[in-house]
């Protein structure tokens, strides 16, 4: 078990964010989750350094923050990709053939379920049900749900998003 | 409230409202299987083992979780039951790994008693669980292993931390099949929160936490308990030591829930601290000084000399040049001879013990103000207190299952918590308010809250009128005490004291708890009285929850005070200047008295420099590390004639000794130890006393012999038994009677049930008596040679001189030597930083030792804990006294330092 250790962390935004909350009420156990959904989303994932910050700062205590935020699938404890790929593993999806469409975004990218890009680009996982069984197979890009999809039809959405990132950085 | 009734396997029972359907079987008698269930802790309802069938309603319930409703009719035990309950401990089998060959738990576990009696033998199920020996948050650590292949799930250790100790250090993380016990982020346990308290090694019912060195020393069955009083603090914990029958060695400590007055909750100390009882060191024969180095000798020969000597001495130099010191370590049958022996056969009153230390402001500022110098109330009110006001007590590593009771209450909000402390303790964390005043101006501050309340009108006036005396001239002491006042000396903002005041007066009842913050002051007594006036004021006193409450420190400094081991008086507070008492003293031990008060403790050490002391009997104390201006004690020690030593180690003071006597520890003896709430509580033999060791009692009753006045005693009942007959608070205590749960004096009589709250109707000495206090500052202040206040303390991990747990692994483990804490602000003037070595200087000694760079001690304070020989606190402090208690100032004295290059 690797014991997570305090990198330098930029807390200005958490402290934006905290002081966000703080205006609305005392940050307590019980509204934890919106506050760590906005921090993920303004760093990526949930830095250690910046939860033990907000531990500090709220009183709540450090191992009820970690507990929460291995318990939910959406919280990421490191850095995560730009982008998010994700797919179904419900019963719908897979008689519907995820597994290939899966296959052709995992091929594409060179990553498999719960990697990241080593460019820091693209992180694919699956869920247990994204519950959109009328659409299966169903792939989440951004929140953005696509249905109905041939592995083609996959590829080719991803294939555009990387070449959008790749003009970007030219 | 209505009793409720329901019907249970056919049999009606009555619960009280609020109580589960589990709670209402287990007092009846039903047994329910459960995992999950810890009496302590808010129902989980996770193990699904304690289902039950309530008539009427779909499905099985947890009964842990289900509350009794009227006319509920209830089964515990039927066919779909079983089947439920025999599935689930299949899965809980496959995801946990069943090998029982090598499980300490073995024989005390539950899930292998319900694999038993759901007759179990292969799940069917595959296994499911977490390989053994994966790296986790107790890897490495001495104190705690955490097995995930043995661990349930059920959540017992993680709320234990949370509802019950307060440390919230333990999570679960992750899901299903994956889940596993952790701290915060994962990092190491002794990186975390955690307390090292072991409380969720207690509650865990598989072997998946345990104590890291009682893995592989015995199986459950082959462990004997034998229930004792702890021998750490005054709070008095009962513990089990677990004894494996056939090495003889301790293995472990456990308590049950339950249990009077800790509820089976314990601290680092009660729990990883008897280790020092099976070390080799220990003192096995009696020594005797010979040409400079001490020698083994046989019992006869030592005891010989001693009576020899101290005859002599006796003989030539008059009584008064004998002394004794008493051990507030030991038991009260012990604290009973040794001051007999003193009295009755030295011929003096010269014994004295180290409350004289701790409390003896306590003793002396109580018995003024109330009559009585002990603790009012009793731990458990702490729970349930509308106001808790803490001063000069860092509860939480001094007494700690009291600081969880406090810490448990200020969380839930059952309590407002007002803590008045110079560092920032674990307390202050939890408090509403911190008033964080300068060493030694407690006088100020509470006499400042007084003036608000009088200000303000918030006295209660009836109490004032009819239960006390005195009130107006501490109305007209407290007058020019403005808060603005007492802001320049104290260093409180005023509104902080308004606001303490004010929160005080207006809780319907409110506690002070106070401990050596307040005692260990040349104005210590005068501290004291001032509390006594803050809560006789409010009408804080003779009432459920209130009262003024000191923590004593010792595990028996009450009783050791109760059982006459102080110059003043006989056992029960009586005067030996009381011509009355001597007589039925003198009666009772058939010997004329000396009716002349003795000597303190530090007033023997500057006898002993006068040539007035000659020779000094020392009983399970360490001057040498313990007393102020240890430099002092030493030259004092030298020049004696000739100084005794009864101990079970070969401490710093043993060193000087000309004889030195082996006694048994506290778990290789009978007795008894009063607790801080004045609970008389019994100690028990557990294992067999090391070599030739034996009971302090029975040393002494030799030595008196020898000296010509015959002592004996079949065993240390019998002592209680005299102690009774003589002591009138104490003449209800005998060891039937406290065989399951401690009795409170006063208990005059065998019919009466112990006091749980002194002055209920009226105060021991008749009426309260205000004391009008003005405010002194400490004996030595900062000035510009020795510019810092220097203050000493203890840690959690540690008791005292350190002679029992330093020789504890994990306890070393955790705090390995002392530490100088500095404010940052200081410690960046100086250029020092964490870690680097400062030499601190006060005008008696030096020492130097690493500094502990914190805002946990203000500006210009510094403070060191007193447990460390290579690093002494004592060779800095001052050895002024109290003038009325004689008690050291501990508290303050002046200090400079410079860094070590």
């Amino acid at each position: 078990m690797a014991a997570v250790v305090d990198e330098e962390v930029d807390f200005t935004r958490a402290e934006r964010i905290l002081k966000k909350f703080e205006a609305r009420g005392p940050v307590t156990r019980e509204n934890l989750i919106p506050l760590l959904q906005e921090l993920q989303e303004a760093y990526g994932y949930l830095p250690p350094a910046v939860l033990r910050h907000v531990s500090r700062e709220t009183g709540i205590p450090a191992s009820h923050i970690h507990g929460v935020v291995t318990f939910y699938a959406q919280f990421y404890l490191e850095p995560h990709g730009k982008h998010t790929i994700t797919f179904c593993r419900g019963t719908s999806c897979h008689v519907r053939g995820r597994k290939k469409v899966l296959g052709a975004v995992e091929s594409l990218l060179g990553i498999e379920d719960g990697e990241t890009t080593d460019d820091m680009g693209f992180s694919l996982e699956t869920v247990a049900c994204l519950g959109a069984c009328a659409l299966a197979p169903v792939m989440v890009v951004d929140g953005k749900y696509h249905g109905k999809l041939t592995p083609r039809q996959a590829e080719q959405i991803v294939r555009r998003l990387v070449e959008e990132e790749r003009r970007k950085e030219s | 409230m209505d009793a409720i009734n329901l019907t249970m396997n056919g049999r009606a029972l009555t619960a009280r409202p609020g109580q589960t359907l589990l709670e209402v079987a287990l007092a009846n008698g039903i047994e329910i299987p459960r995992l999950c269930y810890d009496p302590r802790l808010t129902a989980t309802g996770a193990c699904r083992l304690c289902v039950v069938e309530i008539e009427g309603q779909r499905g099985l319930q947890t009964s842990c979780t289900r509350l009794v409703e009227e006319g509920m009719v209830v089964h515990s035990d039927t066919p779909a039951i079983h089947r439920a309950r025999k599935a689930t401990v299949e899965m809980l089998l496959s995801e946990h790994d069943h090998r029982c060959t090598t499980c300490d738990k073995d024989g005390d576990g539950l899930l292998q008693d319900y694999a038993y009696d759901y007759r179990i033998e292969e799940t069917g199920l595959p296994s499911i669980a977490p390989s053994p020996g994966e790296v986790n948050y107790t890897s490495g650590n001495s104190a705690i292993v955490y097995d995930p292949s043995k661990c349930v799930r059920c959540q017992r250790c993680v709320k234990i931390c949370d509802e019950v100790q307060v440390a919230h250090a333990l999570t679960m993380k992750d899901r299903a099949g994956n889940v596993r016990v952790t701290t915060g982020f994962d990092v190491a346990l002794y990186d975390s929160d955690c307390e090292v308290c072991g409380q969720c090694i207690g509650t865990c019912p598989t072997n998946a936490l345990y104590e890291r060195a009682a893995v592989g020393k015995g199986k459950a069955k082959d462990l004997v308990r034998t229930r004792t009083t702890c021998v750490y603090c005054g709070v008095g914990c009962q513990l089990d030591l677990n004894v494996n029958r056939r090495t003889g060695r301790i293995v472990r400590v456990t308590s049950p829930p339950g249990v009077v007055p800790n509820d089976g909750n314990t601290c680092v100390k009660g729990r990883f601290g008897m280790e020092y009882v099976g070390k080799d060191d220990r003192l096995t024969v009696p020594l005797i000084r010979e040409n400079g180095t001490l020698r083994e000798a046989t019992w006869d020969e030592a005891l010989d000399l001693v009576a020899t000597r101290l005859s002599t001495i006796k003989k030539e130099h008059g009584p008064n040049a004998l002394a004794g010191f008493s051990s507030a370590k030991t038991p009260n049958e012990d604290n009973y001879v040794m001051q007999k022996l003193v009295r009755a056969v030295f011929g003096t009153n010269n014994i004295d013990h180290c409350a004289r230390l701790c409390h003896a402001s306590t003793v002396a500022g109580l018995a003024r103000a109330f009559g009585s110098g002990a603790m009012t109330n009793s731990i458990e009110e702490l729970r349930r207190t509308p106001l808790t006001f803490v001063i000069g007590s860092n509860t939480t590593e001094c007494h700690p299952v009291i600081g969880i009771l406090i810490r448990q209450a200020a969380e839930a909000g059952d309590t407002t918590l007002i803590v008045a402390d110079p560092r920032e303790i674990s307390l202050t964390d939890h408090a509403h308010l911190h008033l964080q005043h300068r060493p030694g101006s407690d006088v100020s501050l509470i006499n400042a809250m007084i003036h608000v309340i009088l200000e303000e009108g918030l006295e209660d006036k009836a109490f004032i009128e009819e239960r006390t005396e005195g009130f107006e001239e501490v109305r007209q002491a407290v007058a020019d005490c403005t808060p603005e006042v007492a802001e320049k000396i104290t260093g409180v903002p005023a509104g902080d004291i308004r606001r303490a005041a004010r929160l005080y007066a207006a809780a319907p009842a409110a506690s002070i708890v106070y401990s050596m913050g307040i005692t260990q002051h040349t104005t210590g007594t005068d501290n004291v009285l001032s509390l006594a006036n803050l809560a006789m004021v409010t009408g804080n006193v003779g009432k459920e929850c209130a009262g003024v409450n000191p923590l004593r420190g010792q595990n028996n400094v009450q009783g050791s005070c109760d059982m006459g081991a102080l110059p003043n008086v006989y056992p029960g507070y009586q005067k030996v200047d009381d011509p009355a008492v001597r007589a039925r003293f003198e009666a009772a031990w058939g010997v004329p008295l000396s009716g002349e008060v003795g000597l303190t403790v530090v007033e023997i050490m500057n006898a002993a420099i006068d040539r007035e002391i000659r020779g000094l009997y020392i009983m399970g104390e360490n001057p040498m590390l313990s007393d102020p201006d240890i430099n002092h004690v030493r030259e004092a020690l030298e020049a004696l004639d000739f100084l005794v030593v009864q101990d079970i180690f070969l401490n710093e003071t043993a060193e000087l000794a000309d004889v030195v006597l082996p006694a048994t520890s506290f778990a290789e003896r009978d007795g008894t130890f009063t607790n801080t709430e004045r609970r008389v509580q019994r100690v028990r033999k557990a294992v067999r006393p090391p070599g030739q060791a034996r009971e302090d009692w029975r040393i002494l009753c030799d030595v008196a012999t020898r000296m010509g006045y015959p002592m004996n005693y079949p065993d240390a009942s019998a002592v209680q038994d005299e102690i009774a007959s003589l002591t009138p608070s104490y003449g209800g205590i005998r060891y039937d009677r406290i065989e399951k749960v401690g009795l409170q004096w006063p208990c005059p009589n065998r019919d009466h049930p112990g006091t749980k709250i002194l002055h209920r109707d009226q105060f021991t000495r008749g009426k309260g008596k205000f004391h009008p206090i003005r405010f002194l500052p400490p004996q030595e202040l900062p000035d510009k040679d020795y510019p810092f206040v220097f203050t000493t303390g203890r840690v959690l991990e540690h008791w005292h001189t350190g002679t029992m747990t330093r020789r504890c692994e994990v306890l070393d483990d955790l705090v390995p030597h002392g530490t100088l804490e500095l404010h940052p602000s200081d410690a960046r003037k100086m250029g020092v930083k964490p870690g680097d070595t400062v030499q601190v200087v006060s005008r008696r000694g030096e020492i130097a030792l690493p500094a502990n760079v914190t805002k946990r001690v203000a500006p210009g304070t510094v403070f060191l804990a007193f447990h460390f020989h290579e690093h002494a606190a004592n060779a800095l402090t001052i050895a002024a006294l109290d003038p009325i208690a004689k008690i050291p100032e501990y508290k303050a004295c002046a200090v400079r330092m410079t860094k070590e290059v």
